[in-house]
Parts: structure tokens; sequence; C-alpha cells
């Protein structure tokens, strides 16, 4: 693997299998009584969080902690870069301090790329802006595997909000690397322009792009990054794009649901097709924990082993 | 000072119809004469041009920003000029976005004093269309004019509303002051900081589509027309907008437009590679795609554009080190423009050295109505003195200019600068290419 994981970009489809085998021992680490192991004792993480996040940092600082890292948390609100400190002079205090990776989650994308051009820490992004957001691609494939056995072959039907979320694309890189047929779906006005050239069916009808699906995958409708009027309002966009029952008879009857959370039930998803029997939101969660694990673990191998 | 006699190099003259072996003598600071065996008289200093090099009218870069009053950390008129000439400028037409803005004619009389100190290049101060760049009211235009302002701009954003820009046109046509136009629909670019397409899509980049330049383009175009005013389009970068400057052409409109070296050369897959991210791929407008960098070539060979200006845009360091989206826009062109000219245009076959005279000389020296443009008996002896087979690796550490933010660093091109006169005197000389002047 190269020093970062910076996107799924960087991975080839026999890491990103590497990562995913590697999930399952990690997983069974966590249903031990004991949930702990010396594999990264004596190493230092950095989680230096710029956006809120629940999800993602305590599920990062849980599989750290899991692997015996001594691990630490920066969020933005308390560090320096409430004093006008650049990212770039705060990356390099903290290389200052020699950790031994970063965990980067920030609004800007790219952020992950120059943090990598300026420190020796190896550098997981944990979601740069509307770029990527790698381990969540991860942690999805893992969980569609667990379900459908495989990747390659499988219709994967991406809804929402295309243009400013950091899932898709890495999903869309990761499942196409992988042989799946991915469809995205969401209204015109948050396709990203030229996203066909990635190797996806894209419609804004969704009852084409759900039929036959073995997966959906539901995007949060992002109204932080929204700075301008997409769809009229939540109302009409649940009408038009939101999963209910009603549409989710289209597709396979073994379909999984998909969400990378946080939900805004009664917008993109009917809270009946979220807490139901198709869906596998909790399990993502679950497998998040595992996926960051073997990420960890493979990243630092990778440094003994230079 | 004593008389100079270049010989032997290749004059390219479009406007005197020259294109050959010719000698030229400087009296003082004027050219005195061009002939073929001009006879050596004793006061005559002579200095043996290789026949490989170019000896054309100063090249006038009609896009620059200076910074000074208010960034000299960016750049300063001393270190601009320094970088122009060096770059084989013998003018600069240097933007009002300063601070305070270049909106009167204190303003402007400060820029002429530094330039007037620095001593290099010749600098053509442009005035602000409305006062501090607001878009709201015009500024002391015939002021400006007095003071020296040779055009007047709102760049770093186009003339806020039709009305303005109608009245800046109708205002302006009295002192014979085109207006040059950054063509941007503010409310289609909003947050964009990359060219709308694949590469901004896959690196999560907001985008700015080509028609937002476009539609500024036309609209411009229009009240041209309906003012029989005179603009010229800055730093065009989408097809659509050539496209709009040559439909405003066939119908008689008064428009004129320039293109920079980085537009006809690179393409938004920089932002992807080699560096990703880079923020000195991070200009306004933006790299745009293949078909765009196509059609400015096309353009610059047809005819269609009429001048090639490098929009150079200083930013220090620390400004260029952050978050792609945070980064300011820009980047420097002075000490790239005339390799990148000879590499891409020149040598690729896109257009002839004469054509090139035109786009960097002549019609900046027309579109400006500033002297220039001419090796003519008499004319100021401001001359670029060329070397096209000159081989020149690109590197930021020789380079005069206060900031350092190009992307073409460490590119191996095929052309240069040998020397640079200005008003008789040898501004700069290149130590690679020294013909001893």
């Amino acid at each position: 693997m190269k020093k970062d994981l910076l996107g799924i970009g960087d991975l080839t489809s026999d890491e990103i299998y590497l990562i995913l085998d590697t999930t399952e021992a990690m997983r069974e680490i966590g249903q031990r009584p004991i949930k702990k192991v010396p594999t990264l004792r004596g190493k230092t993480i950095v989680n230096l969080f710029y956006e809120p996040s629940t999800r993602t940092r305590t599920s990062f600082e849980i599989a750290e902690k899991r692997l015996s890292a001594d691990t630490l948390n920066i969020a933005a609100t308390t560090s320096s870069a409430q004093k006008g400190e650049t990212l770039a002079d705060t990356a390099l205090n903290i290389e200052a301090m020699a950790p031994d990776m970063i965990v980067l989650r920030h609004a800007s994308s790219g952020a992950g790329h120059l943090l990598s051009r300026l420190c020796k820490s190896r550098i997981i992004n944990a979601g740069d802006g509307m770029h990527e957001h790698p381990t969540q691609a991860l942690l999805d494939a893992f969980t569609i595997r667990e379900h459908k056995k495989r990747l390659e072959g499988l219709k994967v039907t991406i809804v929402g909000d295309l243009l400013h979320s950091r899932v898709l694309r890495s999903n869309v890189l990761l499942l196409t690397t992988l042989g799946a047929e991915v469809w995205v779906c969401g209204p015109a006005t948050l396709l990203p322009p030229g996203i066909e050239r990635l190797g996806v069916h894209v419609s804004t009808a969704i009852d084409e792009a759900v039929a036959d699906a073995d997966v959906i995958m539901m995007l949060r409708i992002q109204q932080e990054r929204m700075h301008g009027a997409f769809f009229p309002s939540t109302r009409e966009y649940f009408n038009t794009f939101g999963m209910t029952r009603a549409r989710l008879a289209h597709a396979k009857p073994d379909v999984i649901i998909m969400h990378p959370g946080p939900m805004n039930r009664g917008v993109e998803i009917a809270s009946d097709v979220a807490d139901g029997p198709y869906s596998v939101i909790l399990e993502q969660v679950a497998n998040g924990v595992a996926v960051r694990m073997a990420v960890l673990y493979l990243l630092a191998g990778g440094a003994e082993g230079d | 000072m004593p008389k100079l006699l270049l010989k032997g190099g290749r004059v390219v003259d479009p406007a005197n119809g020259r294109d050959g072996a010719f000698d030229l003598l400087i009296d003082g600071d004027r050219i005195a004469r061009v002939g073929r065996d001009l006879p050596v008289d004793r006061d005559v200093a002579v200095v043996e041009v290789p026949s490989g090099f170019i000896i054309c009218p100063g090249l006038i870069d009609m896009h620059v920003h200076l910074r000074e009053p208010g960034q000299e950390h960016k750049e300063t008129v001393a270190t601009g000029v320094a970088a122009a000439v060096a770059g084989g400028f013998t003018a600069v037409a240097c933007m009002p976005n300063t601070s305070p803005v270049n909106d009167n004619a204190g303003v402007t009389e400060y820029i002429l004093k530094k330039a007037a100190e620095a001593n290099l290049a010749r600098v053509y101060p442009i005035g602000a269309v409305s006062r501090g760049q607001k878009g709201e009211q015009l500024a002391d235009i015939a002021e400006l004019k007095q003071a020296g302002c040779v055009a007047l701009t709102d760049d770093g954003h186009p003339v806020a509303t039709a009305m303005l820009m109608r009245r800046a046109l109708e205002y302006a046509g009295m002192f014979d002051l085109p207006v040059i136009e950054h063509c941007e629909e503010q409310t289609l670019k909003t947050d964009g900081v990359a060219h709308e397409g694949f590469q901004a899509s896959a690196l999560g980049l907001r985008g700015i589509p080509g028609e937002a330049e476009s539609i500024m383009a036309l609209r411009d175009i229009a009240l041209a027309e309906l003012t029989r005013g005179v603009v010229h389009i800055a730093h065009m970068s989408a097809r659509q907008t050539l496209d709009a400057v040559r439909w405003g052409k066939s119908r008689g409109a008064r428009v004129t437009c320039e293109v920079t070296p980085h537009h006809f050369v690179l393409t938004d897959e920089m932002l992807a590679a080699p560096v990703p991210y880079d923020t000195n791929v991070k200009m306004n407008p933006p790299l745009r795609e293949a078909a765009d960098r196509d059609a400015m070539l096309a353009g610059i060979a047809d005819g269609s554009v009429d001048v090639i200006a490098t929009d150079h845009a200083p930013h220090h360091y620390d400004e260029k080190r952050v978050e792609f989206d945070r980064a300011p826009f820009g980047i420097t062109g002075l000490e790239t423009a005339v390799s990148l000219c000879f590499d891409r245009l020149v040598h690729a076959g896109v257009i002839s050295i004469a054509r090139l005279v035109e786009l960097l000389s002549i019609n900046p020296a027309r579109i400006m109505r500033v002297a220039g443009g001419s090796l003519s008996e008499g004319a100021p002896a401001d001359i670029s003195v060329l070397a096209p087979d000159l081989r020149v690796t690109i590197s930021v550490e020789r380079m005069r200019s206060k900031s350092k933010n190009t992307p073409f660093d460490g590119w191996h091109l095929r052309g240069g600068v040998a020397a640079t006169i200005v008003g008789g005197r040898t501004v700069y000389q290149n130590d690679d290419a020294a013909i001893g002047l």
C-alpha cells in the first residue's frame, strides 16, 4: 500500500480485497470479551477533525484503541485554527511531535493531499470536502459482500445529493473497480458534470435506477454544502427521490438498503425503510470499526515492512 | 549616450513590412535607422547579434498585477518591472485592483513615480471603471486619463451591471479609453474554484462553467454595439467566449480580446496531476478543457485573438500554501510567457514569428493607444531581442518576481529572451544568451 490513504483511487483491487479480508479478522477482535490487541502499541495516532463528526471520529477512535495505539483527538473548534493558524502550520506542528498517523477530516477537497506533501506521518483521509471518504466506501463494500458474497455483477444504485457527496465518489471508484454495475440517481441539479466518465449509469428517474437493484445506497441531503436552491423543497424531494416501501418494490426481493449517515428521516428515506427489514444501516456502522482497524493495521504494518 | 548598432539579427517588424537581416541603429532613446549594411561611424558601438536571434518591437504585456500600493508582500512596481524586462517586455499595463484601488489620480501618480524610480520597463496604469471597483459609481475618468491611465477596468470582477457598463463605454469613449472587461457572470460562477467538468467533479471541486464567461462577453459586445464603445475582453478562456468575440467582430462591434499563455498551454487535467490540488493551477478564469485550449490555439492562429497577455498575478507563498478552495486565484506569468509562446505557438507551427509580434507588441500598443509596436525610424528604441532556439529550463529560483506561484517551474522549453532595450538603454541581458550589449 502507498504511504497514505487519501482516496480509493490510491488502491488497487488487490489492496481493496486485502483490506476487506483483513476486516474479517478485525471484526473477530470486536466480538471478544476483551476487545484489545497489542498490534499498534507504541504508535501515536492523531485524529484531526476540522468538521463535526460523530460516527467517523468515534469509529476511528475505537478502532485505534482496540489496536492499542496512543490516540488523541483534535477538534478544530478547540485548536489553533480558531486563532487563525493555517492547516499547513497545524500539520507541521503536530508532525514535529512525531505521530505515526494523522486521520484528517476537513471541509476542503484535497486537504489530505496538502498534508501528505508536508508530513512524514501517514495520512488517512476521513473525508475531505466533496472529494473522497475512502473508509466509508470500504465499510460499505464489506457490508455488501457480507450479504451478497460478492461485488462483481451486482446492481448498486446510489440515490441522492450526488454533487456534494464524497461518499458517492469513493463508492463509485471502489464499486466500479470491483466490477459492480453502478447506477447513480438524483435531481439534475445535483449531478456532477461528466460523472458518467467514471463508468456509471446516470438517471434522474428513480424507478428506473432502482429496478432490480441488489443494493440501494441513499445519500444524505447535505444542507450545509448547498449554497443555492437545488430543488424546491424537502417535501418535493422526498416525493420525487425519497426511498419508500413502494419504490423498494421495484428492486430485487433481497435488496439491501444502506445509508452512510447521518440520516434525514422523511427527506431522503422514509423511517419505515430505514428501520425496516432490508436496512443494514447499523451493520454499516458496526463494520466501520473493523474496516478502520484493518486500514490502520495495514498502513502501520507497511511501515514495519519497509 | 553613444550610438548603438545592432548588426546581424533577424529584424521582425510587421508594421513596417520588414522580416529579414537588417541593421538597426539606435541613437539615444530613439531608433535612428533600419537598413541593410548600415555604415559604421566612429561614434557607433557595434553589437553583433547572432543571425538566429530576433530583433522586434518591444513586447507589451497589457494585463499585469503589480500589487503596489497595498500588497507589497506579493509584488512591488520595482520587482514587477524587473520581472517584466527579464521576460522580454519593454512595457506593462497594470491593473487597478490595488489597495487602495487605482480609481484616482493620486494612486496613478504614485504608481508612475515608483515606475520612474525603478526605471526598467515602461508602466501604463489602468484605472478603475468604478469608484473602489465597487460597481456603483463611475470613477473620475477624466482625472485618471490626465494622470496617465491608458484604459479602464474593474478587473478581478466584471463591471457590475449592464447600465454601469453602458455608461462606462459611453463616457470612456470621450477620452479614447478602452474598457477592459473581466468577463464573469457571478451568479453562475458563485463559489466555483475550477472549470466545471469531469476533473472538478472527480476531485470534488466546485465548478465554473465556460458560459459564466461567455454570457458576460455577450452582454458587453451588445453594449459595445449600442454605445459604439471599445471593449477588450481580458484573459479569455472558454471556447464559447471566442465564438462570442468572433460574432461581435463579424457585426463590426469594437471588440478585441486577449488570451494568457496558461490558457493556451494547460488544461484542467493539471488539477489532478502531476500534483493533485496544486494551488498554482488555480486561477480565474480557470484552466479549461482540451477543447477550450484548442479553441484558443485556433483563435490565435486565425486572427480572432488580438493579444497574448499574461495576467501576471503574484501571490505570496503563504497565501498559496493552503487548501485548494481557500487559495487565491492567479499565477505569475511575466517570466514564462515568451518561452511558452515560442515553444507552444511558433515551434509547434501554430503561428509565425511575425504573428507573435502582432500579438505581443503591435496589438497591445494599438488597443491601448500607446507608443510601440514598430521599429520605425524616429520611434522610441523599445526593442526585444529574442532567442527562438535557446533551451530554457524554467526556474523559480531565478525569477525576479517577488512571488513564485507558477505551475511551470522545471519545464523545459525552446525559446527565450536574449535582451531587453527600453528607450535605447539595455535593461536586461540574459547570461545564457549574451550578445554583449
